[in-house]
């Protein structure tokens, strides 16, 4: 069945950017809808935050609770959007079929994506992405006593082996591709990622002992059906470990798919284009968070606070907002800059490593391609379940492809659901 | 706890995991084959890779998205079965 609703304001997100932005802009008295596939509210960084537990989250939810403007249904993704006008139309999909949501304003806080580059044996069940095995263990998965490698690149890879530690993990080590002054100087520094510079020093207790192997990276996984070991390259010298697991992920790319939808435009890094008050390109479209750099939870809070305000007319309250703004858009872009991917990385496919997880197509078969489309044309890369969303990051490291591939709609939809009359 | 069956068989699983962490705590890491046979699992774990999808009550899910449920029936895409 599909519903007809209508909004003052949509969000799209519901992590610490979607979240601030939401209770912002509810301030005004408008009506707000904040919109999320998961089936609670906190985003990657703060999945499965609850109201009632002593969480940084906890009070943003608690006061966006007391907000009866603010409409929160859960598991809904956007599945594809219709435009006349300043009148946008997001057709929601959810449990119970698709949701026609008529909204003046939209806010994008859709946060970013692991990015995974392809070597021999990433397929194997049993390699996951870094932040996804620490999703899969707030979503119960048990690890207490599995062996872990976590590996990869970015501040993000600390917080996952600290998280994985407390659940019960043997963290064996932690792989980090940037060399060892990248490492050292943002590595833990760059802890405040999660929120509030203190966070670093409970950081490096809870991983203490744990090996940092900065200049490391993944070269081979291997076992019988699912992983039973890695084997890690630093300094041309291979060093093979037995793991149930390998939390690898190469940084976070921004997730634009709804933005591209909305045709906004993008930086040449591949981020959403805002002005000082958080809009997008697109007139009523404004945008927060990772969506437009990722750099963390203090300025996805500040980021959402911003749009929120802006999209809902209280342009007073953010007097102080641009020297804020243009301090986390510094560290954003050193972040950037310290843990850049090195270009072995490029080469760590062999000829029959699968690049498109979907359609299984290798990369002999995409390294000769001249491009995004032609590869799709070609070998069908990128036209399977999953839309391009794990190889077209992956694509543009190692081919350095402009991905061009999103299309409505942006979640695969049962049958039924498009058939059942309005 | 609810109880759900998975492959025909009966576990209990704690409140608010995942219908993934159900059956990777019920020891299945490989939920489906690709196109050329290989094994899969879960990647991303937060909804973009699909490489989770599974049946649910007759219905194809991401199962890292979807809380296990009383009574929820689940079925694997392996054996050389897929979606397409
Ligand atoms: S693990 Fe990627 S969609 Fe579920």
């Amino acid at each position: 069945m599909t519903v007809e609703a209508h909004t003052d304001i949509a969000v799209v997100g519901a992590g610490p950017a979607g979240l601030s932005a939401a209770l912002n802009a509810a301030r005004s008295g408008q009506t707000v809808t904040l919109i999320d596939a998961q089936p609670g509210r906190g985003g990657q960084i703060w999945r499965g935050a609850k109201v009632d537990t002593p969480h940084p989250a906890a009070t943003l939810l608690h006061a966006l609770d007391a907000c009866p403007n603010v409409r929160w249904p859960g598991q809904t993704e956007i599945a594809w959007v219709e435009a006349s006008g300043d009148d946008r139309t997001l057709i929601l999909h959810g449990p119970d079929g698709l949701t026609r949501l008529h909204t003046g304003r939209v806010i994008l806080a859709t946060g970013a994506v692991e990015r995974f580059l392809p070597f021999p044996g990433w397929t194997l069940p049993g390699v996951t992405g870094a932040g996804a095995l620490q999703a899969m263990v707030k979503a119960g998965l048990d690890v207490r006593g599995a062996r872990v490698v976590v590996a990869g690149s970015g501040p993000l890879l600390l917080a996952v082996a600290a998280g994985l530690r407390q659940a019960g993990a043997r963290v064996l080590g932690i792989a980090e591709q940037a060399p060892l002054a990248s490492a050292a100087r943002f590595g833990l520094a760059a802890a405040r990622l999660g929120g509030k510079a203190r966070e670093s020093a409970g950081l490096a207790w809870a991983l203490r002992g744990v090996g940092y192997w900065p200049g490391t990276y993944p070269v081979l996984a291997e076992g019988n059906g699912t992983l039973e070991r890695v084997t890690l390259r630093r300094a041309g010298r291979n060093t093979t470990l037995d793991c149930e697991w390998l939390a690898v992920g190469f940084g976070l790319v921004p997730e634009t798919r709804v933005a591209a939808l909305l045709g906004c435009a993008l930086t040449d890094s591949g981020a959403v284009q805002v002005d000082a008050w958080g809009q997008t390109s697109v007139r009523g479209v404004y945008a927060a968070g990772e969506i437009t750099g990722v750099g963390g939870v203090d300025k996805a809070l500040h980021e959402g606070t911003v749009a929120g305000c802006a999209a809902s007319g209280q342009i007073e309250r953010l007097r102080d907002a641009a020297a804020t703004s243009a301090r986390h858009s510094a560290f954003q872009a050193a972040l950037d800059r310290a843990f850049t991917l090195r270009p072995e990385l490029r080469e760590l496919p062999a000829p029959h490593t699968v690049i498109c997880r979907c359609e299984d197509v290798t990369h002999a078969q995409l390294r000769t391609q001249a491009g995004w489309t032609d590869a799709k044309l070609q070998t069908r890369c990128g036209m399977g379940a999953c839309q391009g969303r794990v190889c077209g990051p992956a694509t543009e490291a190692l081919y350095g492809w402009r991905f061009s591939g999103v299309r409505p709609p942006l979640t695969p939809l049962p049958i039924s659901d498009l058939l059942t009359p309005p | 706890m609810p109880e759900l069956w998975i492959e025909g068989r009966a576990v209990r699983v704690p409140d608010g995991s995942s219908v993934l962490a159900a059956l990777q705590n019920a020891g299945i890491r490989t939920l489906r084959q690709s196109l050329s046979g290989e094994p899969r699992g879960a990647l991303c774990g937060m909804g973009s890779c699909l490489e989770c999808r599974a049946l649910v009550d007759g219905r194809v899910v991401r199962t890292c998205l979807t809380p296990v449920r009383d009574g929820q029936h689940i079925t694997l895409f392996a054996e050389g079965v897929h979606d397409r």
